[in-house]
């Protein structure tokens, strides 16, 4: 990039893009010198606003990321070095504050030294891991990771969520003060508790993901946007902790998901069922990185879990040139393995289907009807949607009709309800 | 958004055939540069060409194929490779290629690739197939 001045525009949108590519880098960097992740999204975001002034001067530097990194970590020393000089200055400093100085100094020296090739994914890993610690809810988890890691601003958080951006701000300026006062430390948790907190970290890209797959009201055009980032994210995770299979596992699960996001609504916007869909719309290029990303899962050994056993089956659909030729034996087995690992109403429903498209309808509704005492399910839609399509299929008309009428008045979804009338007026006309 | 960042090494298109990139240094920075899109989440694909006197050009004079052979005489601008990456703009895009280690005969050219959805419906119905097609193989 040359150093010529150039118009605003074109330099607030390189400035964008430079944040996108840096900010998670940049913050996690900084963090790593202050031990706050608060602070240091306040110190790369002050190295941002340097820039947005110099740069419409002097145009966008050779190196914008080194430029941006290089005032960041200025600015963090100022820190550490001001700081320093108050604990001075109070006198009576507590063993703990003796302890967090002498790491503080350690880390002085640390940056001081400091070249660029500092370990950026370590660095990353610890901002994943802090972001979606346990600490915070799941909503301030899930904002503070777009926030820190895909460098979305509250505004744009809060337009994906539907929530006003005051709230977004409020989640976020809060989960960062619970960091701090929980005094959780930088850091990438230890072996045995790896597992459980990187359970928590995929857990938040998939809601992230569901939030953007399953757009269920509202300017929606923020949200396919929400499933790419998340997408990101994983596959940014997945570099970062590649011996993980349940990572590979949830990369290709929402790859293959996304693949089928132009298939999954008609022309009018009305939601079309997966074995209805146009298979010729779905982006082969993501099952593909899908099924690679699911044989990685797979090629690290032992038993799959929850992400990878439903990326399987969602590969299932992803392999199968028609509807007609899905693999419904190998789905319902991988069902049972997903049912046993993690069993749940829904997953037992979904079972249901695999069984009664494998098996025929009246091993579905076997399972279908152990379900109908389930609460859990109690005012479910697809509950009494599943089960009225068994019973047409098993020519039980009247008592599916009865199913479908009872699913549309329990879905809250416009489109779904009109499927399910016209699925319920059909069984008035049985098919011959 | 998916944009297709296009390599063009200048003197690409008098190479001689099983010309191979073969400076170690310029291949690692490459290497490292393919490694920095695959850790930001963005890089869908990449790939090296061999050089035109490789490849043929096939043209449709009077409406007939017509096959040439490479090197091909006129050619001012060749490919020599390119990546595929997904960005939320063509900003990102440029700011990804700026960041490529290339070297001065060399010239990226940034293009948004066409997604289905931008076809207006009755094209689009014609193109339906397109994505089925795309399942390139890897080896």
């Amino acid at each position: 990039m040359s150093a010529a001045p150039r118009d605003d525009a074109a330099i607030h949108r390189t400035i964008e893009a430079v944040w996108r590519i840096e900010s998670a880098k940049i913050i996690a960097t900084v963090a790593r010198m202050v031990r706050d992740v608060g602070l240091a999204e306040e110190l790369a975001q002050d190295a941002l606003v340097s820039a947005l002034e110099q740069w419409s001067e002097t145009g966008v530097p050779d190196n914008p990321a080194a430029w941006l990194t290089a005032v960041a970590k200025r600015r963090a020393l100022d820190r550490l070095r001001h700081r320093q000089l108050a604990e001075h200055k109070a006198g009576e400093i507590g063993r703990e504050l003796d302890a967090q100085h002498a790491m503080a100094q350690a880390d002085f020296a640390e940056a001081v030294d400091a070249a660029l090739d500092d370990d950026i994914g370590d660095d990353l890993l610890r901002l994943v891991f802090t972001a979606c610690h346990p600490v915070l809810s799941t909503e301030a988890r899930v904002a503070l990771t777009l926030r820190l890691m895909g460098g979305l601003t509250t505004d744009e958080i809060a337009r994906a969520f539907l929530v006003p951006e005051a709230t977004v701000a409020q989640r976020i300026v809060r989960a960062k003060r619970s960091l701090l006062e929980a005094r959780v430390p930088f850091e990438v948790p230890r072996r045995h508790e790896l597992e459980a907190r990187l359970a928590s970290v995929l857990e938040v890209l998939y809601l992230i993901f569901n939030e953007g797959y399953s757009a269920t009201a509202g300017d929606d055009w923020m949200r396919p946007a929400l499933c790419d980032e998340a997408m990101r994210l994983g596959r940014i995770v997945a570099e970062l902790v590649p011996d993980a299979a349940e990572v590979h596992g949830l990369v290709a699960l929402m790859e293959i998901q996304a693949s089928r996001t132009a298939a999954r609504v008609g022309p009018s916007g009305e939601p079309v069922l997966l074995l209805e869909q146009n298979r010729a719309r779905w982006d082969h290029m993501l099952i593909r990185r899908g099924l690679a990303a699911l044989a990685r899962a797979e090629a690290l050994g032992g038993a799959l879990g929850p992400y990878a056993l439903q990326a399987a089956i969602a590969a299932c659909h992803g392999r199968a040139r028609t509807a007609g030729e899905t693999d419904w034996p190998r789905i319902a087995a991988l069902y049972d393995a997903l049912a046993e690992l993690s069993p749940s109403p829904v997953v037992e429903l979904n079972r249901a289907v695999a069984l009664s498209m494998a098996f025929g309808p009246a091993t579905g509704l076997e399972v279908v009807d152990a379900l109908l005492g389930e609460p859990a399910l109690q005012g479910y839609h697809l509950l009494p949607a599943v089960r009225g399509d068994l019973l047409f299929k098993l020519g039980r008309y009247e008592e599916a009709r009865k199913e479908f009428d009872r699913a549309a008045a329990l879905t809250r979804n416009t489109r779904e309800r009109t499927l399910l009338l016209a699925r319920a007026r059909a069984c008035l006309l049985p098919p011959a | 958004m998916r944009f297709m960042l296009l390599m063009i090494p200048h003197g690409y298109e008098t190479a001689a055939p099983g010309t191979i990139p073969d400076d170690v240094e310029a291949v690692g920075a490459m290497m490292a540069y393919n490694e920095s899109m695959q850790k930001a989440g963005i890089l869908i694909s990449c790939d090296g060409l061999h050089p035109p006197s490789m490849g043929a050009r096939v043209s449709f004079p009077g409406r007939k194929p017509k096959v040439v052979d490479g090197p091909f005489a006129e050619a001012k601008e060749v490919l020599g490779g390119y990546w595929i990456i997904d960005v939320p703009s063509r900003a990102d895009a440029i700011e990804w290629a700026t960041r490529c280690p290339g070297s001065e005969n060399e010239v990226i050219e940034v293009r948004q690739i066409q997604e289905i959805a931008d076809y207006p419906p009755e094209v689009q119905a014609l193109t339906a197939e397109m994505a089925s097609m795309q399942a390139v193989k890897k080896t």
